[in-house]
């Protein structure tokens, strides 16, 4: 019996010893945390924009870093920052504690982002944001330089941006509608945006605006992000007879507001940015009522901005069913790193920081390029933050059209300053909602006779 | 404007009381704060997204399939869960909550935490003196004044009803006069997540379906079945149209403030439990109970 034992052990030992050796070599990886709402479609598009550009990268080889070809591994990381911000900064510490990732991207709510950058700066990590717009987490890299300098923008451009380009959307609906309806009157502009930190300046800023464009505000509104009716909302613009209602949405109230307007048939054409309406299950969540809903976005179908749209595009679709929401915009950053990682031949976050600062990439969404410390505060730039404007990252004003979404700005023509010499292939003219045409649309004057 | 803010007030409170009538029922007949109650609402919501959008049913099959669906799910969760500890009440919130979070995270599991839509029963709407109006908000009211008659009826013209009201007034009284009060209970339950699923039906269309849309509403509901009276059906109902009125209010006159409509609603309510701690309608001795 004894010897059964001896014998029973020393096998064991013997398997023990043997089979780590046996047990294939653990790849050489560079790890990047994929952080965001994992439940929701912002956080699910994080991580598919990520796995997209890792399963590229990859299959090419991976990212060359001395000689050796290193693989990328995801790792994912639920913030849960939309039902509650406060879970983002300890789903970040567990990420960098835990997987000890080499970069991060990723982030979505301002709310959530702000904790999440204290975390990923307290562990010296590169962190790409790419969803949060709020130009103050940029800023803090110009307050305190040697700690924030790992934070970097992804996706989108600060809010003072977002309202640049929402206007600019607003002056073609503005024109489109004054030049088809032959409206003489002043237009009239509601404002309604959620009740959140980043729409705050931008109501701000469009109370100042919407009057120097030659029209008339005729109130703001500011529902909650999560308000399920805002059924009294729209009764209370509807009486102040708007031609056009400027959203800024983020939340699902963006669903609830574009629903219940639709089924209202309210006759306003809605122009300014409801994230909701970026997704492609908006027409379904509205059951077909946000029809003419116009929303700034980062990539439509068979819109072409660079070389590279449209086959992230069409391999996003195969992939995974649906196209890219904005937060994919994570295949970019994973890009932006890996060439940072090339060029550098090193994974030290610090020798990669200013790498980074002179990235000049020709992404999926523009030439991605960022401000540096001689950033000019009274244009709106911050440092890290995405350079903006033609040329550069412009955005996408798109429509809802039966069904589909159709790319209508920066159309050619339209704009000034070299927003008028924009030229992307796939965009198309805008269509008026018809409930505006009955109520606004005027007979031509008649020609003059001469 | 003002006609506008006066059809406004009485669409928003006519949804807040169908929501607060089943709320209001299986507290005053259990003693039971059933914080599983719009979970029920969110459930049905779901079960008319699946049937209609997913399975192609039509809406009839769609709104039967639901409301069993929903009836059967709040009875099994009654007997499984709550029936053998409903004299803890604390336990009772604990357990209802986590019954609630459990049925979320499931929709999440199902169906992701994408929004959806719940088909409208009645499309287009009617102006009002001037006020544009859903059909579907008005079907709203209709249902609520369908649900109130139906439940007055048979509260005070059946049998059942007076088994019910006497299960309220005292359950052991009720027991020794050979009422079987795990039975009326039961029933009580079934009505209380039929008139959830009921709601889920009308409200859901003019909402977004998703899986944490019963945690606002369940804030609301709590605070107007307090403000109109624990347990007190016609309280809630007064109830639900006061805090309508409010909401109504801050949109209408404080239109920078919409999102504080809710806090502002809750202020008034705070407001009115000081000064009338029992709630409007609420009763101080057993016996005045319907």
């Amino acid at each position: 019996m004894k010897r059964f034992f001896l014998i029973s052990f020393v096998s064991i030992l013997i398997i023990a010893l043997v089979l780590p050796a046996c047990a294939p070599q653990q790849k050489d990886v560079i790890k990047v945390g994929v952080i965001g709402p994992m439940k929701f479609l912002e956080g699910e598009h994080h991580w598919m924009g990520a796995q997209l550009a890792a399963d590229e990268i990859n299959a090419a080889g991976g990212v060359n870093l001395n000689g050796k070809m290193y693989q990328i591994e995801l790792i994912k990381a639920d913030s849960n920052e939309i039902l509650s911000p406060t879970d983002a900064a300890s789903a970040m510490e567990r990420l960098l504690t835990v997987d000890k990732p080499n970069f991060v991207v990723g982030g979505f709510r301002t709310e959530g982002v702000f904790p999440m950058q204290e975390v990923a700066m307290n562990y010296k990590t590169i962190f790409i944001n790419c969803g949060a717009a709020t130009r103050a987490l940029q800023m803090k890299v110009a307050e305190d330089y040697d700690r924030y300098k790992y934070f970097f923008k992804g996706t989108p451009y600060n809010e003072y941006y977002l309202v640049n380009s929402d206007f600019l959307m607003l002056g073609m609906v503005a024109a489109t509608l004054k030049k088809q309806l032959n409206i003489t009157d002043k237009l009239r502009v509601a404002i309604v945006a959620e009740k959140l930190t980043w729409a705050d300046a931008m109501v701000k800023t469009a109370e100042a605006t919407i009057p120097k464009m030659g029209m008339e505000v005729t109130g703001v509104w500011r529902p909650s992000d999560t308000a399920t009716d805002v059924n009294a909302e729209l009764t209370a613009i509807a009486a102040t007879n708007p031609h056009i209602i400027f959203p800024t949405f983020s939340g699902p109230v963006g669903v609830t507001f574009s629903k219940q307007a639709g089924e209202m048939q309210i006759p306003a054409a809605i122009v300014g940015i409801v994230v909701e309406a970026q997704k492609f299950g908006f027409w379904e969540a509205t059951g077909g009522k946000g029809n003419y809903v116009m929303t700034l976005n980062t990539y439509g179908p068979g819109i072409k901005i660079t070389e590279k749209t449209i086959p992230f595009f069409e391999n996003f679709e195969k992939k995974f069913g649906q196209p890219p929401a904005y937060t994919a915009a994570t295949y970019d950053a994973i890009y932006i790193m890996k060439d940072a990682i090339e060029k550098g031949q090193t994974l030290d976050a610090d020798l990669l920081v200013p790498i980074i600062e002179k990235t000049d990439y020709q992404g999926t969404s523009g030439r991605v390029m960022y401000y540096g410390m001689d950033f000019d505060a009274k244009k709106y730039q911050a440092p890290h933050d995405l350079v903006y404007g033609p040329g550069y990252v412009t955005g996408l004003g798109l429509e809802w059209v039966d069904g589909k979404q159709v790319g209508v700005w920066p159309a050619l023509g339209i704009g000034s300053g070299g927003w008028e010499k924009i030229d992307y292939p796939g965009i198309q003219p805008y269509v008026i909602n018809p409930a505006v045409v009955e109520k606004f649309g005027q007979p031509a004057a008649p020609a003059a006779v001469e | 404007m003002f006609q506008a803010f006066v059809i406004q007030a009485l669409v928003t409170g006519g949804v807040y009381a169908l929501l607060a009538v089943g709320f209001s029922l299986i507290f005053g007949v259990a003693r039971m704060v059933n914080l599983a109650h719009t979970s029920f609402l969110m459930l049905a919501a779901y079960g008319m997204f699946y049937t209609t959008y997913r399975l192609g049913l039509d809406v009839f099959t769609a709104i039967l399939i639901s409301l069993v669906a929903t009836v059967v799910i709040g009875l099994a969760s009654y007997k499984l869960f709550i029936d053998r500890i409903r004299e803890h009440e604390v336990t009772v919130m604990l357990i209802t909550l986590a019954l609630a979070t459990i049925f979320q995270e499931c929709m999440v599991l199902a169906f992701g935490a994408h929004f959806r839509e719940a088909p409208t029963l009645i499309p287009g709407f009617i102006e009002v003196l001037g006020v544009k109006i859903s059909y579907q908000h008005l079907l709203t009211i209709a249902v609520v004044a369908v649900v109130l008659v139906a439940i007055w009826l048979l509260l005070t013209r059946t049998k059942l009803g007076i088994a019910i009201r006497a299960t309220a007034q005292d359950t052991e009284v009720a027991n020794l006069m050979g009422i079987n009060v795990s039975q009326i209970l039961l029933i009580a339950m079934g009505i209380a997540a039929a008139l959830a699923a009921i709601a889920g039906i009308v409200v859901a269309p003019l909402w977004v379906v998703y899986p944490y849309m019963w945690m606002n509403p369940l804030v609301m509901i709590m605070a107007i079945v307090v403000l109109g009276g624990l347990g007190s059906i016609k309280g809630s109902v007064i109830g639900a149209f006061i805090i309508g009125l409010v909401e109504a209010a801050v949109v209408f006159y404080l239109p920078g403030g919409a999102f504080l409509r809710g806090a502002i609603a809750l202020l008034v309510m705070v407001i009115l439990l000081v000064v009338r701690p029992e709630g409007l309608f609420g009763i101080v001795f057993e016996e005045e109970r319907l």
